[in-house]
């Protein structure tokens, strides 16, 4: 093509309106947050929450397309399921704002502008991961989150944990992201594209390309995107990167990433790669397991209740990526949607309890003070039982208790795993929930039954009472009517799952 | 000899040169002048080669601001000469072996048939045609997206680098004159009773 023959023709920009409103505002905040004379940050931090809600009406009313559609040049797709992810990422960003806004306002390291601006492009980079058509746009929203992330996790920098964890994720993160670029490099190589349809279709003419390449590219693929989730045995940086960062930054770390993540592994593995999908089921299966092994045995010999949420989101995405491999079953997809949407009601369900259980330990930190002890919340019965009930509700769904949300995504998870003909792997995982029963359960004891560790009454603003308790709220109704957000997710998943 | 060949076989050599003197010379400062010089030749080459964007890339990256980094911080550095030269002996096996499969794998890729690097054919592009402007042209149109992306992920580094980095104003020595009109002398001075000692 000669570049006379090249005619541009301008991209759909209205597609991609609620990324274009994130970039301007946060660019905007960041000058704007130059000005501002509080110290408090209450402009920067009202803006950001306004942004945050304004790209939520605008992903509801704005595209609601019912097809697929893609622009820029088809890097980036706009679909149901994206604009369910990115409507729950909104969300959960904002639930995060709230929780964290005391315990950074007490911390003056972390009470400046570029902690409200880099939230802002970490959710910027989960909005153009959930929207990535293109191994290129897979790439850069990867690094656009991390690279925020990192900055995060080290702004306490008077505290050597945090500054260690920074240094931990940021060394192995730089490892996986070379990973997944090795991957994609050979894919590229095989097929001689990146764009992710057009990759598929040339997967399915079968002819044209060497399949060794392709799976070899697939390996390191499978290896950066199990280290973004953080399973086994890629889960090295989670437990010191929750436990060492400011529990603010924990919190964000342990939400919407996770919604993103797995939209990843839909458009990649799932849109991408389907015709490969005997090779990555039985990679995700072994992940799958050993996370689950891992995440609950290690659970249990944890004092500090923000590392053993760490390695309990290890196991909770074992268990996730498990209903990711037993979608195909020998070679016949028909089973693929009931699966994959059971493993993204599993994902929401988990970052719903994660943002709870975060949200309370926020809540009990002080000036000076991190209640990240399970001894901290002994006798929290008595010095606040509606917060109590609120973490029980998280533990309880955590847990897989029946009529807790979480029940409901174990069981529709194993359904799946036993459709596909892996009545043992269902059982090792019910195993291993047994186990992760356990420590989720003492949390419940301590607070419940021992007595209370300080006589302090707890204090929150208003918003953050009624975020918290409308957390608790859905984690309990959703558990009893399951039905609607199931719906949402195999009707979404269903539109957005091409081949 | 045509003029191209000329051409090439001078800036080679002042490459050669120039890189030699920059792991001979004592002096960092004039190390890294050479090292500056070696770049410009080499995008020389690139410029015989007809890969412009790629010329003037080097320059303006690596001349343009690594090697002013660099000078900055060896100028800014203690740099103790004597330190950085013990341990030459023992790391000697080690660097020559390196050097040695260099040289080896250098050797294969160009004389080997094997691995095909004469056989292929450099890509005669036509008269006008201008790699920068194709790269921009797609850099703009086709991977807009990637491309502005990739400035926002650049504008996350300096957010970070400077909420990492900066620990609020430093308390400046400056006077203010308003105030200082209005200093009384109780504030400045402090007048002592003391008993008058009796001379002799």
């Amino acid at each position: 093509m000669t570049l006379a023959e090249m005619q541009f023709v301008v991209p759909k920009l209205g597609i991609a309106s609620a990324e274009i409103f994130v970039l301007a505002m946060a660019c905007l905040i960041l000058i704007g947050d130059l000005f501002a004379k509080d110290r408090d940050r209450t402009i920067t931090y009202v803006l950001t929450q306004l942004t945050l809600l304004g790209a939520a009406v605008v992903s509801v009313t704005g595209s609601g397309a019912e097809e697929v559609s893609y622009t820029f040049s088809n890097m980036f797709v706009a679909d149901r399921m994206g604009d369910l992810l990115k409507f729950l990422v909104y969300i959960s960003v904002i639930a995060v704002l709230s929780y964290s806004r005391a315990y950074v306002l007490d911390r003056p390291e972390m009470a400046k502008g570029e902690f409200y601006v880099l939230c802002l492009f970490a959710t910027l980079g989960m909005m153009v991961m959930i929207s990535a058509s293109h191994f290129l746009t897979v790439y850069i929203g990867i690094e656009l989150l991390s690279l925020s992330l990192y900055a995060m996790v080290a702004m306490n920098r008077n505290s050597v944990a945090a500054t260690e964890a920074a240094m931990k994720y940021f060394v192995l993160g730089a490892l996986a992201s070379g990973l997944l670029l090795y991957g994609m490099s050979m894919l590229y190589g095989a097929t001689g594209t990146l764009e992710i349809p057009a990759f598929a279709e040339r997967l399915f003419k079968g002819a044209g390309y060497d399949g060794i390449i392709v799976s070899f590219g697939l390996v390191f693929l499978i290896a950066g995107i199990a280290f973004k989730l953080g399973v086994v045995p890629f889960h090295m940086w989670i437990p010191d990167v929750y436990h060492g960062a400011p529990t603010a930054v924990t919190l964000f770390i342990a939400s919407a990433p996770k919604l993103a993540a797995f939209a990843v592994v839909i458009r990649v593995l799932v849109n991408g790669l389907i015709l490969f999908s005997h090779d990555w089921q039985m990679m995700l299966i072994i992940m799958s397991v050993l996370s689950m092994a891992v995440g609950n045995f290690a659970a249990i010999a944890q004092t500090n209740i923000k590392r053993m949420l760490a390695y309990s989101a290890i196991s909770h995405m074992g268990f996730m990526l498990l209903g990711m491999g037993t979608g195909v079953i020998m070679g016949d997809p028909s089973f693929i949607i009931s699966a994959y949407s059971s493993s993204m009601f599993y994902v929401v369900t988990y970052v719903l309890a994660s943002l709870g259980a975060f949200g309370t330990i926020l809540l009990l930190s002080r000036a000076g003070f991190e209640a990240d002890e399970i001894s901290d919340f002994a006798g929290l019965n008595k010095r606040n039982s509606w917060y109590a009930a609120i973490m029980m509700t998280m533990m309880f769904s955590m847990a897989g208790i029946p009529f807790f949300v979480g029940f409901f995504a174990k069981l529709s998870v194993l359904q799946a795993a036993v459709a596909g003909g892996h009545l043992w792997l269902a059982l090792v995982a019910v195993f291993f929930s047994l186990i992760g029963a356990f420590y989720y359960l003492r949390v419940v004891k301590v607070m419940y039954f021992d007595p209370p560790a300080s006589a302090e009454p707890i204090e929150a603003t208003m918003d953050v009472k009624l975020l918290l308790s409308a957390n608790g709220l859905a984690v309990a109704l959703i558990g009893i009517l399951p039905n609607g957000l199931m719906m949402l997710c195999t009707e979404s998943l269903a539109d957005s799952i091409v081949f | 000899m045509e003029f191209r060949t000329f051409v090439f076989y001078f800036l080679a050599a002042i490459l050669v040169f120039a890189s030699l003197r920059v792991v001979t010379l004592r002096n960092p400062v004039h190390a890294a002048l050479h090292l500056v010089l070696a770049f410009f030749s080499a995008s020389g080459i690139w410029v015989l080669l007809q890969a412009e964007f790629l010329a003037i890339a080097l320059i303006l990256v690596y001349v343009g601001a690594v090697m002013v980094l660099f000078l900055f911080v060896v100028m800014l550095l203690d740099i103790d000469l004597d330190r950085l030269r013990e341990g030459f002996w023992s790391y000697l096996p080690l660097g020559s072996i390196v050097a040695l499969l260099v040289v080896a794998e250098m050797g294969l890729v160009l004389i080997s048939r094997y691995w095909g690097v004469l056989e292929s054919e450099v890509p005669q592009a036509e008269a006008g045609y201008s790699n920068v402007q194709a790269v921009g042209r797609l850099l703009f149109t086709e991977y807009v997206y990637p491309f502005e992306l990739a400035s926002v992920v650049l504008l996350v580094g300096i957010v970070a680098a400077v909420a990492l980095t900066l620990r609020g104003k430093r308390k400046s020595k400056s006077v203010s004159p308003s105030q200082q009109v209005f200093v009384k002398a109780k504030d400045r001075l402090r007048i002592v009773q003391m008993p008058a000692e009796k001379g002799d």
